[in-house]
């Protein structure tokens, strides 16, 4: 009994361990492409030294972070000091564990996934909150304060974007609410629930506080924000736990609006049965890839909301759309308009 | 030999139970703020263990995510003085050891094992792995006790409203931007294009 709950809980422990690795790798490489996209966007070439074409490059960033010292104030809190990046990185790579990557790889498939992922993403502020406190510098905290009160205003916009996609797959599971949207291009969520789409993407670029929302770093007002007194591996870590959440932004936007793992020839006759042989987890890789992308484009592109602009846009004008849609898909799903509801 | 389920439960317990006391006990109240998000989280793990997934999660949610931060928040925000803080500490120990005390002693009464064993109180049949908590909880939450759930909802709705109207002070004198009409102002308004020769001719 104890003997196969044990072997069961190593497999899951191998399962996450190459998900972790895998997840370090995409983010190693996630800031190559964001140099690279961003230099050739502002007519530059972006890194190319190291290794062929500049690949080496995120290799020797890692090794020179790593090596570098780790410097604690001396008027900081050490304890909350110490924490703050490790709660960050934690619940950056806690979500991942409900996310279905394809028709039968998910690590762990509950029926709550979606509340799941939503719970750990709202904890991800703590990092934040406690790093800007612990440091105990001006900038530090004005990042934390500006931070928090971001990410409390967006998540609730955000959460309402998420209980549209609930109620029309009828589901808070995520392969329930990817097997929903099958069928094909036009049955996934992006066209039913556009408004919330475009409210779920809006507040998952400000959620993750990145351009054009990113007053919480500011460099040009806060230096860096609430990570301004972190050096070496500590600054990593906070570096990772940001750059894993935009990947998981986007992971989510595929899944929750742009059906997951199915493949986008579905229903297409020829198409259908000449791309049949690509797994899912191709579909799903190219579709966050674009998301991803698109985080890039907006920090080469867009310039940084003012503070109160930000509190407005949240505030006034994405939670009353959300409010007005959920009601919309309400009534959709009480009348089963087809051809997205029919199946609730 | 202990389950790991039981492992779990005793560890989660163990850690309730602890930092609630060390939330009573600690001298800075940003620690005593994260100490009782560590019993929140506790306390969602045992409740994930009486496969109540949907209140463990909104538990996490709401009050860790929500509640708790703007706890965080308004605690960094004060500078509270630790010696005060010490002496009422002292002052008011004997009645809150009393308090306390009674509280427990009212607990193992009513809980400890005269009462409330296994052959008063069966225990739970485990329930297939396909069971779903929240669906369970949705259709209850809207059948049987559907007046109950929008009587607390709409009281709630009533209290935000009546708590931001009684502290609202609409500002006096105070110079405000106007979004809309700084969206509809058109390039003829602010720019005129005036067409002269690019050289002065003598």
């Amino acid at each position: 009994m104890m003997m196969a709950e044990f072997v069961l809980i190593g497999t899951i422990l191998l399962k996450i361990i190459a998900m972790v690795i895998v997840l370090l790798l995409a983010v190693a490489y996630l800031t190559f492409m964001e140099r690279k996209v961003i230099g050739y966007m502002q007519q530059r070439i972006g890194p190319n030294r190291i290794g062929p074409l500049g690949l080496l490059q995120p290799i020797a960033d890692v090794v020179k972070l790593l090596n570098k010292e780790i410097i604690i104030p001396s008027a900081s809190n050490r304890f909350l000091f110490m924490i703050a990046p490790m709660i960050s990185i934690f619940t950056a790579l806690a979500a991942w564990a409900a996310i279905p990557l394809d028709q039968a790889f998910v690590l762990a498939n509950i029926n709550a996934g979606v509340l799941y992922i939503f719970a750990l993403s709202s904890l991800g502020v703590y990092g934040i909150l406690i790093a800007g406190w612990a440091s105990n510098s001006k900038y530090a905290l004005f990042g934390a304060m500006r931070a928090a009160a971001q990410s409390i205003s967006y998540e609730i916009a955000m959460g309402f974007a998420i209980v549209g996609v609930m109620m029309a797959a009828g589901s808070l599971n995520f392969q329930a609410i990817i097997h929903a949207q099958a069928g094909g291009i036009w049955h996934w969520y992006w066209l039913p629930l556009f408004p919330l789409w475009m409210v779920y993407w809006i507040s998952g670029v400000a959620e993750t506080n990145r351009a054009p929302f990113d007053v919480a770093e500011g460099e040009s007002e806060l230096v860096a924000g609430f990570h301004v007194e972190y050096s070496g591996s500590m600054f990593a870590l906070f570096f990772l736990a940001e750059y894993i959440n935009m990947i998981l932004i986007s992971t989510l936007a595929a899944i929750l609006f742009f059906g997951g793992w199915l493949s986008p020839f579905e229903g297409i006759p020829g198409l259908e049965t000449a791309f049949a042989w690509v797994p899912g987890v191709v579909w799903l890789l190219i579709k966050l890839a674009f998301f991803v992308f698109c985080y890039l484009w907006f920090r080469a592109t867009f310039p940084r909301y003012r503070y109160d602009q930000i509190m407005r846009l949240g505030w006034k004008i994405l939670i009353p759309v959300t409010l007005v849609w959920i009601v919309v898909i309400a009534l959709a799903v009480q009348w089963q308009v087809g051809p997205w509801f029919t199946g609730v | 030999m202990m389950s790991i389920a039981q492992l779990f439960f005793y560890v989660s317990a163990a850690v309730a139970v602890i930092s609630g006391f060390m939330v009573v006990i600690s001298k800075n109240p940003v620690r005593a703020v994260l100490f009782l998000v560590l019993a929140f989280f506790a306390t969602a793990g045992i409740w994930m263990l009486l496969e109540a997934e949907f209140l463990a999660l909104i538990l996490v949610l709401v009050y860790v995510g929500a509640v708790m931060t703007l706890f965080l928040f308004v605690v960094m925000m004060l500078h509270i003085d630790w010696i005060v803080h010490r002496k009422a500490f002292v002052r008011y120990l004997p009645v809150g050891l009393c308090v306390a005390l009674l509280t427990v002693g009212l607990s193992i009464r009513m809980l400890g094992p005269s009462h409330f064993n296994l052959a008063n109180v069966a225990a739970p049949a485990a329930k297939p792995a396909d069971y779903s908590n929240i669906a369970d909880l949705g259709a209850v939450l809207y059948t049987d006790y559907a007046y109950p759930f929008e009587i607390a909802a709409l009281l709630l709705l009533t209290a935000i409203i009546a708590a931001i109207s009684l502290t609202h002070r609409r500002p006096k004198g105070r110079k405000q931007q106007e979004v809309s009409a700084q969206i509809a102002v058109r390039r003829q308004d602010r720019v005129h294009l005036i067409k002269m020769p690019s050289e002065k001719k003598r």
